[in-house]
Parts: C-alpha cells; structure tokens; sequence
C-alpha cells in the first residue's frame, strides 16, 4: 500500500489497485491521516505548553502582576521601566561583553585543535575526547563552584602567578576580575564546537588539497581558500549557536556569586537579572518584558549573522 | 538547523585524510603530540585537582599545588554524605528518579513525533515541521513566567511533574530533529515491507523502525541525562522543599554553608556529582560524539 502512497497518481493505473474502489481508498487516506496526528498527539499537547506560554507572556510583558493579584494593564510601564532600571543596563553589559569576549575566543580556539587534529594524527579518539569532557561539565554547579576556589585568593591560579613572582588579583571578589573567571570558564568548554567542525573537516575532499598543492599553494593559501569557504556553514552554525546559548547563561553568575550576582553586580547577566525580578521581587510583569526584549536581542543578532551570511558563507550545493 | 548534515555513524563518513600520521618530519609530529598533551593536561588540570583536593584533609587544600595528596583522607566523603539536612543518597536518588523519567519521556515522545515528521504524510506535516524547527531557537525564558503559573495553579510546585512531565510531550525539539534525520537515513522499503505483512503504522514503527533507531536513542539518552542531571534552573525555581533537591541544589547548599571545615567534603560530593557525567561520557562517547556533530547539542 505505502508504495502506492508515496506516489498516489500512479494508484489508478497500478495493478494492486484494481480491488478496493475510490470510497475504500478515501477511507484508508483518512486513516493514514488519523494515524499521523496520533503520532503527533504528545507534541501538539507539548505545544500547547509552548503556544499559550509564549503569548500569555507577551501579555504579561504589558500589565503589572506580582503572581497573586490580578494582571493590571499598564502599556508600556514595563519597559519604560527597563530604559531607566541601571541594574538591567549593567545586566546587558555583562551578558554583551560576556558573549563578545568568549564566543570568538572559543571559536578560534575549537577551529584551530580542530584543524591540528584533522592532519590524520595518532591518538585522536583520546585527544578528542579529552578536550570534549570540559564542555559536558562546564555548566554544572560542581565545577562553578570549584572555579571559585581555583580563582580563589589562594588558589591554585594565584598560586601559579606566585611562582613567577606576580600577585593576582583577588579574582572572584574584585568585580574588575570576576567576569574574566566566567569567560575562562566558557572557553574551557571549546570542545563541543571543536567536535562539530571536525565532523566538518572530514568533509572537505582531500583531492582539493591535492591539487592546490600540486598547482603550488601554501598551506595558509590552502586554508584561506579552500578550508575556509569549505566549513564556513558549519562556521556560521557554530556561531549562531555560541550566540544564543551564552546569551542565556544563568547557572554561572547565579553560582558564582551566590545567587546576587555581586561582586558589585559584575556577574549580573540578564537572565539572573530576570529571575532575581520574577521570583525573589515577584515582578512577574516586569520579567516577562524582559524576557521579550531578550528574545528581539537574539532575534536581532541572529538575522544580522543571516544577512551577514550571504557575503562570506559558502553553500556547496 | 537543516544548514548541517552531517553524517550520523563513522561508516557513512567519507574519510577525506588517512588515519596514519602522514605529513611532517618526526621532530614537527613530536612537537605536535607535546603542545596537545600540554594543553590537554591544562584543560584536565581543574578536574584533577578536584579530584586530589577531595581526598586531601582540608587544611592541606590550598597549601598544597601538587595533585598527589601527602595525606589520605577519605573521611571527606563520610563527612560530605551526611553534612545536609539529607545524607548525599537521598539527592542522588532524586536527581536519578528525574533523569530516569526524562530519558523514557523523550526517546518516547520524540521518536513517536520524529516518525511522523520523518515517514507520515498527512496535512499541516510541513507547517507542524516547521514550527518545531522554530522552537528550537526560542529563549526557554520566553515561557518561563506563564509556564510557573500554570504548575503552580496545577498544584505541581514542590513535586517532580514541572520536570518530568514535559519530556513526555516531545518539547524538547532538539531529539526530534535529530530522530528525524536518523529516521530518513532507513530504507522506505522496510516501511514498505512491513505494510504489505500487513502491520499498521503503530506496529511498524514499534517493531521495525524503532529498533533500528538504537543509535539515535542512545544519543538522545545521553544527552538527556548531561542535561538533566546538570539541571540547575528547574529545580532551583519549582523545589523548596529540602527533602526533594536534586544533587545541583545539594551542592549549592554546601556553598550556603561554608566554612573553611568544609572544603573537604564539598569537594567530595563535587566529585560525587560529576562522577556519574563522567561515566556516561566513557561508556557512551560514540554516541555523543555523532549525535553532537548532527545537530550542534552541548
């Protein structure tokens, strides 16, 4: 039957089908069809808890609602709100100079093992996933924590410095110094983009090397136009992906700090911002604003990386 | 997210650069395997230390660099499993009741919904499709706010159901995706094969393709059990109640409570906690590794 299905002109004329009439086939169609949605069943409840939080929150975005009275409508007061609120300011500093400082740093660091293990090297299971390890745990409270003290005033980064005679700084409790501890802590999770532009390279035929080299290329030549164009999507998706994820960190600064964001708000990043507002001050209203502006900032950045795309991403096909 | 596609098991790879080490004198290969095992024993020096530091009596913790402990002390541990409110195993056991539900949850929910959206013709199919493409990219703070006042109008605040009950309706987009692209690499004439012994469409993907999508599960496990077991955000806004964290909250606890006594011991239950990541990623690295070049998961 299901041959049939996948090319339903040829049903008239197909010698199976001189048994079951129209009617039948109908009635078989809207099986299929049923059987489909029933398939689907969970997910379109899944939906619902999808859909209907996303407008509720664009709603709530516009009242003033602290989880036990009603919704009050107040237009633009959120965000009006936001414009003047200096915290949500220093939050977006953050969460920027957290992003823009990290995601390139990370980038450059996966493309660049990765590209040292592509060379066909000995060992590259063990190499790989020694580097990938780092990004699995790189999010759990145990290792926030433990970046505490390893950034501590005597721990073992300090330690180290000493060894050469330099003081460090009291990194976690100097709120010059403790946002850097986090971008080191992003960066040591390089291996999950690093795995996925390995998966890349191997893509990149090596005749197209071959013959660069034979017509005499170097091998930076070689990079810049043959490796380059060839994993620039999977560049560009590395990219979108760091984007979004990191504008998104919470675990980090909540752990860091102890949940405040402190030192003097250095590790504020907006969506601690957003849960100290929803859910220590109950300002629901005011954090669902905030979670939409987000979602425009992300939607912004990532149609710009799209718009961007044309000039220097490369589709084979 | 369709911008990779990437091939899913080794065989599909094309090998593009010989295995063997080829190029470079032996002195440039030398100094290679040096620089990545250096940069590789920094990457591992934090998770080292706090292995050694756990076993370490805690005044000695920052006096000394060395990994290698000069005291043996595994009284840390002793001392870290009953220090909370609660010994270590009940968060251990809560953590895993969660992890264990997610897992069955979403190899259920999204193998059922990726064969639809991979084998099923039916109406809206591309629209559906591209909507749960769309929600891959959507800020789960969007829905936060709405999504606590419906739990906690369910009366589901301080109980499990805000955590587990989503991964039984396919919300997580990512195993989806990543079934559906499993799913189409199988030939349509198993499918095929399986009609015309007369099985419907619950029993063919039950038997026939389900099985056949092993790999797929085992990535969609693994990576359920990363996340899940790492979960911070969750339970730190749906649990209050100290006899219900999971291990995240535990640890945090420690950190409410610190003192110098008790580096020790939270540096033992750190190692605790990520032991079990560790594991996974040993026993299931094949997995991870494919299934992270297919669709970009951390």
């Amino acid at each position: 039957m299901s041959v049939l299905t996948k090319q339903p002109k040829v049903l008239p004329t197909g010698p199976m089908m001189n048994q079951p009439g129209r009617g039948a086939r109908k009635v078989s169609r809207r099986k299929r069809q049923r059987s489909g949605y029933l398939f689907l069943l969970p997910w379109f409840i899944g939906m619902l808890f999808t859909v209907i939080p996303f407008f509720a929150s664009l709603y709530l975005a516009f009242t003033d609602y602290n989880l036990f009275n009603e919704p009050t409508w107040v237009g633009l007061a959120n965000f009006q709100a936001m414009f003047e609120d200096p915290r949500l300011w220093q939050s977006l500093k953050v969460t920027f100079i957290y992003t823009f400082v990290s995601v390139p740093i990370s980038l450059a660091a996966a493309l660049a093992v990765a590209l040292v293990l592509n060379r066909g090297i000995r060992g590259l299971p063990i190499y790989r996933s020694v580097y990938y390890l780092p990004s699995l745990l790189g999010g759990s409270v145990a290792i926030v924590m433990l970046w505490r003290y390893i950034f501590g005033n005597d721990g073992i980064v300090n330690s180290f410095l000493g060894l050469f005679g330099i003081q460090g700084p009291s990194w976690v409790t100097d709120p010059q110094f403790s946002l850097t501890t986090l971008i080191v802590l992003n960066v040591w999770t390089f291996g999950s983009p690093m795995v996925i532009f390995l998966a890349g390279l191997r893509q990149v035929p090596a005749m197209y090397y071959e013959a660069a080299s034979i017509d005499g290329a170097s091998k930076w030549r070689q990079f810049r136009n043959i490796t380059i164009p060839l994993i620039s999507p999977i560049i560009f998706f590395n990219l979108i992906m760091q984007l979004i994820g990191s504008f998104q960190t919470f675990t980090q600064g909540y752990v860091m700090s102890g949940g405040t964001g402190g030192p003097a708000d250095s590790t504020l990043f907006y969506n601690l911002y957003l849960y100290q507002k929803g859910f220590t001050e109950f300002e629901m209203g005011y954090a669902s604003a905030m979670a939409w502006v987000l979602l425009m900032i992300i939607a912004i950045f990532t149609a710009i990386n799209f718009i961007a795309s044309k000039f220097w991403v490369f589709y084979d096909n | 997210m369709a911008l990779l596609d990437l091939p899913l098991t080794r065989k599909q790879r094309t090998p593009s650069v010989p295995d063997e080490e080829s190029d470079g004198t032996p002195a440039k290969r030398f100094a290679k395997h040096l620089i990545l095992c250096l940069v590789g024993l920094v990457m591992l020096y934090p998770l080292l230390w706090l292995i050694s530091s756990s076993v370490k009596p805690s005044e000695d913790i920052f006096r000394q660099l060395g990994l290698w402990p000069q005291h043996w002390n595994f009284a840390n541990y002793a001392e870290g499993w009953t220090a909370l409110d609660q010994p270590f195993h009940v968060y251990l056991f809560n953590s895993l009741i969660i992890v264990v539900l997610s897992i069955a949850g979403n190899i259920f929910s999204c193998a059922l919904a990726a064969y639809a959206f991979a084998r099923m013709e039916f109406t809206g199919r591309k629209l559906f499709f591209t909507l749960m493409l769309g929600t891959l990219m959507l800020p789960g703070h969007v829905l936060l706010v709405p999504q606590y006042i419906i739990f906690s109008q369910l009366g589901w605040l301080d109980t499990y159901l805000p955590l587990v009950v989503p991964n039984f309706l396919a919300t997580n987009a990512f195993f989806i995706f990543l079934m559906v692209q499993f799913m189409k690499s199988l030939p349509v004439e198993l499918d095929d094969a399986a009609q015309i012994d007369g099985c419907g469409p619950f029993r063919t993907f039950l038997k026939v393709i389900l099985p056949l999508c092993v790999p797929a599960m085992a990535t969609t496990a693994i990576f359920t059990f990363i996340s899940t077991w790492n979960e911070f955000f969750g339970p730190l806004i749906y649990i209050q109640n100290q006899d219900l964290y999971t291990v995240p909250l535990a640890l945090r606890a420690f950190m409410d409570s610190e003192g110098q006594s008790m580096w020790g011991p939270m540096f033992a239950m750190s190692v605790v906690s990520i032991a079990p990541i560790i594991g996974f990623f040993i026993a299931g690295q094949k997995y991870l590794i494919s299934g992270i070049a297919t669709t970009g998961l951390k």
